[in-house]
């Protein structure tokens, strides 16, 4: 149900291009006033959300520390995984980043009801499915820079000719448009399929899977299928840039799709659990040395708290402390 | 008081599939005896926090009789706690419900009830969080996953938020490291705004606030207890010793908590440690005003947690002490070790730790100047200044649940190890997935290990027992080590529901048995007064 | 503790690289669509430009695979005209310079053929350019 409400709502947005600027030839609105608009959106409220989160203090230091803290001289550290220096801080974040490492550690459990026996898998295609998401999403991200820059810098060309590497078909099929799909594919079919992510999922959840689908998609089918004319589409997105824009008539319905499901995803990225992008940066459990006993961390609305005092407590038992030997500051 | 079911139809009735109908579709959880702790009495609600209004009820009751304007209340202080911690606002927004964490907390092993997946837990605040302060779920409502505040959702916070034991075994696998703990911290509190709180945890801090410590014991009786533990170590041992109390100018201040000194095995491990400082020659003292080391504070609000873990540097100031030691504890610890020096500090009137019998300075400690029993003991084996005969033990396989903060919060790891390789000859590590950073609580944690809670907390420690039953069966080991005073309490009948011939043991339990003392008798025993081994007749 | 600068750091080098093409074209002359040049002595292509703009690619494939597995090379236009399927003595007899043709939109958009692993490009030859 869930799904289907998701899956509406995309198609909804892939018919809005279709009848905008296929049918009624609104190309000005779908190819300039509209990325320009979500665009800024994107980048106000990205810069809200993270300030927003910034606005509120770390309180304690809460590293979740995920192996042995530095101690006595001769017990070994685990540097990276409960890390007392900034160094190694900041090396545990860029594993995490980049690299998924919490992910890594997955395993699943399961349940022997006949013997009473719990056994734990190693289970990595979580991790798998979503680094490989993850790097496809910024490669293809990369390789798009090609319409915005002019002349592009060799890094594109480079990712560009690496992603192409396999040589098949004409024009070269990149690797990672086969692997998003792999990776979407298997990000939904594991929400739909195992029963407690599927409890667990909400409409928005589907709705990030499908948009992205939707984008990837049409992204495929322009290059393969219905091809476009790349020329006039830089022509397009340089005068985006060069705040000069031009619409070059020849541009068809299935790109301004293409261009509008990614407006969607930038008006809608700020608002939703895709900020993770940021938050991750954020989270106090990973992002905090482990070295609390070493360095004093500051609460800055740390308050006065009633206490119960050494002389109130005394008071209450110095007959019956004195009585047992106990020593007492007052005779 | 609730029947728990055997253990064979506990495990088959563990359903991991979900039920059809949507979360969202607020179902008022089902309280049972067993799946829920008794609610905190409205007297102490009054005296320690001061609240008004406060009533006698049940969870059980249909209608919990909330003030008129509760939902305000819980409005308002949830808007205050999103602009206090940034670890809140972050995780309320970034969760994509990966699911990672689903089958890593043990009470979801252990129940199958999909809401205790920390996510769905989670999910449980973030749905009110979403409807009522962001732009997008005002819009979106239902679809964006946001729900109504209603008596409902506030039953199934008290129902799940009370079955977390925070042991953040879900955060170390979470890829934003989102901590159900802290989730569920900020719950309780909002809870106790209402004065929703429970008994196991809210008598606790009202003796520890008023008394010293969590089970109420007063100075005076604290010291009988001291000298019943001095006659019973003469017996075993021959050697008579002494045990300061608040005596002004130790070097070192000792807090423990008052687990170790009231109940089997916890004295055992406490004895443990009085043999040790003895035989050190060790200028500490213990105090009756701060001898609590533990802080159910911890599970109630952070407030709470400041007012009792003041006493241990204001005591140490008093005494004129330079640096404190603390003793086996888990939530202690991660109280001692993430928040002591940031709330109560700085401790400027302490100096840097020092071992004053082998010199080593502990610099991982200077700030806060408290050090962990086990680092201590650790650098005294390893500069040889003990006597240690292990065989002593060897009646004993061994085996060690790290406890769930010290582990995560800390990473308290390879020194009780080290202790322990050194005084006993048989030790046996469970399956790595359920120790160290990945150790799995004793379903007892975080002020839930009450009476009337027994099935969930036998449901929660499965994963645990399982894990020793599996060492159990493969090496024969028939002791559980642990440094934490929750742990000792929680264990044993955890162990005998689920894995009857393991017993419980605390590690300076172990280190006290093996410490051979200047002058002493010939033992017979070990400290719980059964034949060591070779003298079994 | 806010840790506000990390924070404002962290934003700054987001927005940089969010921004890059802006800043990137800044100085830059306008852009402006490729100027192909066009023979001068022949007026048609064996199909229409527009057709030709977002097919070529996939025409010199099939051409190539026609010529060397089918061992077929006559290639029928859209006015029934035929020519034969050689990049080198068809495309090439009008479109001299790859340089001043091909090169012009294939460096804007940043695609780089292999035809040029074994084909030569005429002028570019005459005048040792290659």
């Amino acid at each position: 149900m869930n799904a289907l409400y998701a899956l509406i709502m995309v198609l909804a947005l892939v018919i809005i291009p279709l009848l905008g600027a296929g049918a009624a030839g609104w190309h000005a609105l779908f190819g300039v006033v509209l990325p320009y608009l979500a665009f800024t959106v994107f980048v106000l409220g990205f810069l809200y959300r993270v300030v927003k989160w910034g606005r509120s203090p770390v309180p304690f230091k809460i590293p979740t520390t995920g192996g042995q803290q530095e101690s006595l001289p001769w017990i070994r550290q685990n540097r990276i995984d409960s890390p007392s220096t900034k160094t190694g801080t900041v090396i545990r974040m860029i594993l995490e980043v980049l690299l998924f490492r919490s992910l890594f550690r997955n395993t699943r459990v399961r349940l022997f009801k006949d013997e009473t026996q719990l056994s734990y898998g190693s289970s990595k295609f979580l991790w798998l499915g979503a680094l490989a998401f993850h790097v496809s999403f910024f490669v293809i991200l990369a390789r798009h820079m090609r319409f915005f820059t002019e002349p592009v810098p060799a890094l594109f060309n480079w990712i560009e000719t690496l992603d192409g590497i396999m040589q098949v078909g004409v024009p070269v099929l990149f690797a990672t448009e086969i692997v998003i799909l792999l990776a979407l594919a298997y990000l939904f079919l594991r929400r739909v399929l195992v029963p407690q992510l599927r409890y667990i999922s909400l409409p928005t959840d589907y709705f990030a899977l499908f948009l992205l689908f939707a984008i990837v998609i049409s992204g495929i089918l322009m290059r393969y299928f219905v091809r476009a004319d790349i020329v006039d589409i830089k022509t397009l997105t340089m005068g985006l840039i060069q705040l000069q824009p031009e619409v070059p008539e020849s541009i068809g319905a299935l790109f301004y799709t293409h261009l509008f499901l990614v407006c969607s995803l930038l008006v809608y990225f700020p608002w939703s659990k895709l900020m993770h992008l940021g938050g991750v940066f954020l989270s106090p459990t990973r992002n905090m040395p482990n070295d609390n006993r070493m360095r004093r961390h500051v609460n800055p609305w740390n308050y006065p708290v009633k206490l119960h005092t050494y002389e109130e407590w005394e008071d209450e038992y110095r007959d019956k402390m004195k009585e047992a030997g106990i020593p007492v500051e007052k005779e | 008081m609730a029947q728990t079911p055997s253990p064979d139809n506990l495990v088959q009735s563990i359903d991991y599939t979900p039920p059809r109908k949507n979360w969202l579709d607020n179902v008022p959880p089902e309280f049972r005896l067993g799946n829920f702790s008794y609610p905190a009495k409205a007297g102490e609600l009054e005296s320690f926090f001061g609240y008004e209004g406060a009533k006698e009820w049940s969870p059980m009751d249909e209608d919990w009789q909330l003030p008129e304007n509760w939902q305000e209340i819980i409005y308002e202080g949830f808007r205050e706690r999103l602009e206090k911690y940034r670890s809140l606002k972050v995780f309320m927004d970034i969760c994509v419900r990966c699911g990672a964490c689903a089958d890593k907390c043990h009470y979801f092993i252990g129940s199958g009830d999909p809401k205790n997946m920390p996510v769905l837990r989670a999910e449980l605040l973030r749905s009110i969080y979403r409807k009522d302060f962001t732009t997008v779920g005002k819009i979106l409502g239902r679809l964006n996953g946001g729900r109504a505040l209603t008596q409902d959702v506030l039953k199934e916070w008290f129902m799940y938020f009370y079955q977390c034991t925070e042991c953040r075994r879900c955060s170390l696998f979470c890829p934003y490291g989102i901590d159900t703990a802290e989730i569920t911290m900020m719950a309780r509190e909002l809870m106790n705004l209402l004065g929703i709180q429970t008994n196991w945890i809210m008598g606790p801090v009202t003796n520890c606030f008023n008394v010293g410590n969590h089970l109420g014991i007063p100075p005076h009786t604290f010291k009988d207890i001291v000298d019943f533990m001095v006659d019973d170590i003469e017996d075993i041992t021959g050697k008579r010793i002494e045990v300061p109390l608040n005596k002004k100018g130790a070097d070192i201040l000792f807090v423990t908590p008052s687990g170790d000194y009231f109940a089997d095995p916890g004295t055992y491990t406490f004895m443990g440690y009085l043999m040790l400082f003895h035989e050190l020659g060790l200028d500490y003292t213990m105090s009756t005003y701060a001898a609590e080391g533990g802080n159910f504070g911890l599970f109630t609000s952070q407030e709470a947690m400041k007012r009792l873990n003041a006493k241990i540097y204001a005591e140490a100031e008093r005494l004129g002490v330079n640096w404190i030691l603390g003793g086996e504890c888990g939530h202690m610890w991660r109280v001692l070790h993430q928040y002591m020096d940031t709330m109560n500090g700085p401790a400027d009137f302490l100096s840097v730790p020092r071992n004053p019998i082998t010199g080593t300075v502990f610099h991982n400690a200077k700030s806060t100047g408290m050090v962990h029993i086990t680092e201590f003991t650790a650098d005294l084996i390893k500069n040889n200044v003990l006597t240690l005969d292990p065989s002593r033990n060897d009646n004993k396989v061994v085996t060690y649940h790290d406890s769930c903060n010290p582990s995560r919060g800390m990473g308290l790891l390879e020194e009780p190890r080290y202790v322990l390789n050194n005084v006993c000859n048989q030790f046996f590590e469970m399956p790595e997935q359920t120790i160290r950073e990945q150790t799995f609580c004793c379903g007892s944690g975080a002020g839930l290990n009450n009476d009337e809670f027994t099935e969930m907390r036998m449901r929660g420690g499965m994963p645990r027992a399982n894990a020793v039953k599996h060492v159990h069966d493969k090496h024969g080991v028939n002791m559980l080590s642990c440094v934490c005073a929750i742990d000792r309490a929680a264990l044993p009948p955890l162990m005998n529901y689920w894995v009857p011939g393991v017993d419980v043991t605390g590690v300076h339990e172990l280190v006290a048995n093996a410490l051979v003392m200047r002058g002493e008798k010939e033992r017979e025993t070990d400290l719980r007064g059964e034949p060591l081994p070779g003298k079994e007749d | 503790m806010y840790d506000a600068g990390k924070i404002l750091i962290g934003l700054v080098i987001f927005l940089l690289l969010l921004t890059f093409p802006f800043w990137y074209s800044l100085g830059q002359a306008s852009y402006e669509s490729p100027e192909l040049q066009l023979p001068e002595d022949s007026q048609e292509c064996i199909r229409d430009t527009e057709w030709m703009r977002k097919n070529h690619m996939q025409l010199l494939d099939d051409w190539r695979d026609t010529v060397v597995r089918e061992g077929k090379s006559v290639y029928t236009g859209s006015e029934g005209k035929q020519y034969d399927m050689s990049l080198q003595k068809t495309c090439m007899d009008c479109h001299t310079s790859k340089k001043k043709f091909c090169d012009r939109c294939h460096n804007s958009a940043s695609v780089e053929p292999y035809c040029w692993d074994c084909h030569v490009a005429p002028e570019e030859v005459a005048n040792g350019q290659q």
